[in-house]
């Protein structure tokens, strides 16, 4: 298997449009927290970007077949990391979603399993060979993300087990669903709903009562919401130059799941469809790159990695503009978060890998 | 391992393309929605989160006398704050704070303890009101106890011991059914504004404007700017007619005694005096009252709160015979009617007692002037047959009674005087011929107020001529603050001169030793009037009841004038149990001689050469340990001023 692997190939307009996501994402931070007792949060930002960005360098090194091959093994141990969390993880704000490593690290896998996930769906698919899925197919696949999707709902973590699904759906539909056995699924998650609302802590549910009508509770769970809506709004066509909710800290958190909210605050309009505009630019090149992938398995985890951002993306701007819950989602390279960062630039060296292997046959 | 893949559908491929770009507009548009069509919605939400408009509150008008002299102001009230947002250790300075304040140590540090978990720009209120030693001790320990603070609001100062209470009522927060009313249209829940007497009636005047301070806040409310200041609005002042000398001398005439006491002006209805027993104190009220407190008053048997002046419907008793007589005699019947009073008389088949019996004795033979200074019942049970009720319904109704005389307070009431129209409208049933009887005397269905009465009473005793009871002046009070009336200014009511003479000299003997009221001789006085002792309840209930006699004692009534005719003042006394006529009036020849006593003082040249500032002041006379008598001194300091300097504050009380 003669390779050529040539860093000519690396899609570097790709990265080109990451890098500028990630310096507004920074430079947003560091306003948001300027006077804030976060203040500083954007240096640390600026660390992860540098050690994701060698992080993709090198995992885009290692042949992506060979680890689709191994990765029956690699999925046994994500799952056992999740029962390693649940069993001795720390509890910290009332969900178990941490282990303590030596050396005063934490280690969260729910990142890593996503990415595990990303891989093992792919290489399921991939091996499918068919023009449609069986429903044992439909079954296997369902289990196969449910698995780990129920493990971290335990911890709880509702909205991280959740950004499991949409791999499990891209893979479905590029795998061949029929229409009719989604509609047959679409009707057994209708009928589980109940099940699933009576399942979900209070806290949980207020998040969704509250998106639905924010001001019943202006000052708890509406409260995000309100605030979120008040400062994308006020930020008007250019942005508001004084930037007032952000810098009073009007906007919670605004350095993580709202980082949005801020940015359109501060550049208004044009910047927030510019934002908007860059993801999509990215996500069609992550498109383009899967359709022109040697292989079934390389699409499989080109579009894998796009169902992800798209989800998160797509998610984060609708709980900043109020079509979506807060759900603690956050906004991929702009949001502040180690292993968000992370998780997107291994993400990003897979497709890479991919592409970057795309002539060698 | 490359080899022949089943190819993924392209067409689902550029299906997820499209659903992301769709996707990707929706939220386009939703951003557009918020930042491009309501922009301007959210932006003023910003301001308002933003923006935060803090009140400066304005001080209220204070109330004065006649005189100019201060009955009702404001003082500077102090709160003591524990500040949070330092790192001091404040249960470490609890103790000394709790000395410096007067608390107890411990209750302290309990409330710095329960507040850990509350922000720390939340201060702790340790103490409402404190006192001049306490604020000097939070300036004086600026360096040891930098966390201590304080803020201050102004507070309505009341008189002491409920002196003139519910004259001038008092102050609290707007409740909600005021809300509702026009008036209070521009208030907001909190703001302060008059509850009853002078304070509610005149609330429109006396209410400053608040003035507002514009603050920059975060979210966490702290002030992190400031922007532009409005100062508020002090309220106006209000001047009453009471003269607080009579007031004062009103006050300690009724001392412990239940009643009321209306002093008025009958030439131009000038209340000079107004007391009503047993009182509260308003300085309790303050903002907001405890809610024990107010229950006890509401519920208390004997209506602290009652202006009896106003408010107090009661039997007249004989006082009521002025008005019979001034009905009997216009009608003609009265000056030639002459009855033999053995104590007593029949009609309609019952016996009915003269009170003269009490002591034993008869009035034996009665004309209209005996009837009124001996207060001889038969003579006017007779007179009161003779009438019929529809004509004495028809007089009294013409001097102001079951009607309200239209004095600028609130709340008053307007007695009942009864006729076969009021019988058949109020019970369905026929006027008794035998019920006249009672009326005549003032009993039965008949019931007025003290202010009606003196209104009355003066009334005829000037002649005929009825006016409006005020406790301001339309001078001193904007035009269109003044609060409507129905009751006219002045009424005439024609009395015949002659009519009037015999009147007013049989009253002038009430207080001689051939009338009821002796002990209440005024030397050197023309001093008259009508007593009154009414019952209250039947004599079969009282016989019937346990303690009877001493539950159910009679009301004393007085209404005096001097001089006889024209009067310059009308005093109107309700001395409730008090039985005998006689000491409600020599509580009012009290009010009248204080009254007199201040006429015959009034300097009547004032020097020509040298100018002087006359100034009044309200005080009372402390002991050598600080602690004050309960009495009130008004005076009047007549002062020299030399030729070549004028005062700078020309506007001292009392100065022109």
């Amino acid at each position: 298997m003669a390779r050529y692997v040539s860093f000519r190939d690396f899609d570097w307009l790709l990265f080109l449009f990451v890098l500028v996501i990630c310096v507004l994402g920074v430079t947003e931070i560091r306003s948001a927290t300027v006077h804030t007792k976060f203040a500083g949060a954007h240096m640390k930002q600026v660390y992860w970007v540098v050690g994701g960005i060698a992080a993709m360098f090198l995992i885009s090194l290692v042949n992506y077949q060979a680890m689709l091959e191994r990765v029956h093994w690699i999925y046994i141990a994500a799952v056992g990391s999740l029962v390693a969390v649940l069993v001795f993880g720390q509890k910290y704000l009332g969900a178990r979603r941490w282990i303590k490593m030596p050396g005063n690290g934490h280690f969260q896998p729910s990142e890593w399993v996503k990415l595990i996930l990303i891989l093992a769906v792919a290489k399921y698919f991939a091996d499918l060979q068919e023009r449609e899925l069986s429903w044992s197919d439909c079954i296997k696949a369902g289990a196969m993300v449910g698995l780990p999707m129920l493990m971290v709902l335990a911890q709880p973590d509702l909205g991280t087990a959740l950004t499991y699904l949409p791999i499990a759906v891209m893979g479905l539909f590029l795998g061949g669903l029929s229409a009719r056995q989604a509609l047959t699924v679409l009707l057994l998650v209708g009928l589980a709903m109940p099940l699933a609302w009576h399942g979900l802590k209070p806290y949980q549910r207020d998040r969704l009562t509250s998106f639905m009508e924010p001001e019943a509770d202006r000052q708890g769970s509406g409260y995000q919401v309100i605030q979120s809506l008040i400062a994308v709004g006020s930020g008007g066509i250019w942005g508001s130059s004084a930037g007032s909710q952000t810098h009073l800290s009007f906007l919670p958190v605004p350095q993580t799941d709202f980082i949005f909210a801020a940015f359109a605050e501060e550049h208004g309009f044009v910047g927030a469809l510019g934002v908007m505009l860059l993801y999509f630019i990215v996500l069609m090149r992550l498109t383009q790159n899967a359709q022109t992938a040697p292989d079934r398995a390389g699409t499989f985890l080109v579009m894998g990695v796009v169902a992800v951002l798209s989800f998160h993306v797509l998610v984060n701007i609708g709980m900043v503009v109020g079509f979506m819950p807060v759900t603690g989602i956050p906004l991929p390279l702009m949001s502040y978060g180690g292993s968000s960062v992370l998780f997107m630039f291994l993400a990003l060296g897979i497709v890479m890998n991919v592409r970057m292997r795309r002539f060698v046959n | 391992m490359f080899g022949r893949d089943e190819k993924i559908s392209p067409l689902r491929l550029t299906a997820v393309q499209y659903i992301i770009l769709g996707i990707f507009l929706i939220l386009a548009y939703g951003l557009w929605r918020l930042q491009v069509v309501q922009s301007e919605f959210y932006a003023s939400l910003a301001e308002k989160n933003r923006i935060r408009n803090v009140p400066i509150l304005a001080p209220r008008g204070k109330i004065l006398d006649r005189e100019g002299r201060i009955i009702v102001d404001n003082y500077p009230s102090f709160t003591a704050l524990l500040l949070r947002d330092s790192s001091r250790d404040l249960v470490a300075d609890a103790d000394l704070i709790a000395q410096g304040l007067h608390l107890d140590a411990k209750e302290v540090k309990d409330r710095i303890r329960h507040f850990a978990g509350s922000p720390q720009y939340q201060p702790i209120y340790l103490k409402d009101d404190i006192t001049p030693d306490e604020l000097a001790f939070i300036e004086a320990h600026r360096n040891e106890l930098p966390e201590l603070d304080t803020i201050m609001a102004h507070r309505r100062l009341y008189p002491r011991n409920g002196f003139m209470a519910h004259v001038i009522g008092y102050v609290g927060e707007v409740s909600e059914e005021m809300l509702n009313q026009p008036q209070f249209e521009l208030y907001s829940p909190g703001d302060v504004v008059g509850k009853s007497g002078v304070e509610l009636e005149y609330n429109q005047i006396l209410v400053g404007r608040n003035g507002f301070r514009r603050a920059v806040v975060n979210s966490r409310g702290q002030e992190v700017g400031r922007l532009d200041e409005t100062p508020a609005a002090a309220g106006r002042q209000l001047k009453l007619t009471v003269d607080l000398d009579l007031q004062i001398a009103a006050e300690q005439a009724l001392e412990g005694r239940y009643g009321a006491i209306v002093a008025m002006n009958p030439r131009n209805g000038e209340i000079l005096a107004m007391v009503s027993r047993p009182t509260f104190d308003p300085n309790d009220f303050a903002i907001r009252v405890s809610r024990d407190r107010w229950t006890k008053l509401i519920n208390d048997e004997e209506h602290p709160l009652l202006n009896k002046a106003i408010q107090a419907q009661l039997a007249p008793g004989s006082t009521f015979k002025i008005i019979m007589a001034t009905a009997g005699l216009e009608e003609g019947i009265a000056q030639d009617l002459h009855v033999i009073c053995n104590g007593g008389a029949t009609f309609y088949g019952r016996y009915f007692k003269c009170w003269v019996t009490a002591e034993h004795r008869t009035h034996g033979a009665v004309d209209i002037s005996k009837g009124i200074y001996q207060s001889c019942d038969v003579f006017f049970y007779t007179l009161a047959e003779k009438l019929g009720i529809e004509r004495i319904a028809k007089y009294a109704t013409e001097f102001g009674l079951g009607q309200k005389t239209g004095i600028d307070l609130p709340q008053e009431v307007t007695g009942v005087m009864p006729s076969e129209e009021w019988k058949i409208r109020n019970f369905k049933q026929k006027w008794y011929a035998g019920e006249t009887i009672s009326v005549g005397i003032g009993q039965g269905a008949v019931a007025v107020t003290p202010i009606q009465l003196a209104r009355a009473i003066g009334g005829v005793a000037s002649g005929g001529v009825l006016v409006r009871p005020h406790i301001t002046n339309p001078a001193d009070v904007p035009a269109n603050i003044v609060p409507a009336s129905n009751v006219p200014d002045t009424v005439k009511i024609p009395i015949d001169p002659k009519n009037w003479e015999i009147i007013t000299d049989a009253m002038a003997n009430v207080p001689t030793p051939l009338g009821t009221a002796n002990s209440a001789h005024l030397q050197g006085v023309d001093f008259a009037g009508k007593t009154g002792s009414a019952q209250t309840v039947s004599n079969a209930l009282k016989a019937k009841t346990a303690n009877g006699k001493s539950k159910f004692k009679d009301n004393a009534w007085f209404v005096g004038v001097t001089p006889r005719r024209n009067p310059e003042i009308v005093v109107a006394v309700l001395f409730e149990g008090g039985e005998h006529g006689q000491f409600a009036a020599r509580i009012a020849a009290q009010v009248v001689k204080a009254y007199v006593e201040k006429q015959r003082r009034q300097p009547t040249k004032i020097a020509k050469d040298k100018p002087k500032v006359e100034i009044g002041a309200v005080w009372n006379d402390a002991d050598e340990d600080g602690s004050g008598d309960d009495e009130l001194h008004a005076g009047r300091f007549l002062i020299d001023l030399p030729k070549e300097r004028l005062p700078l504050a020309l506007a001292a009380p009392g100065v022109h």
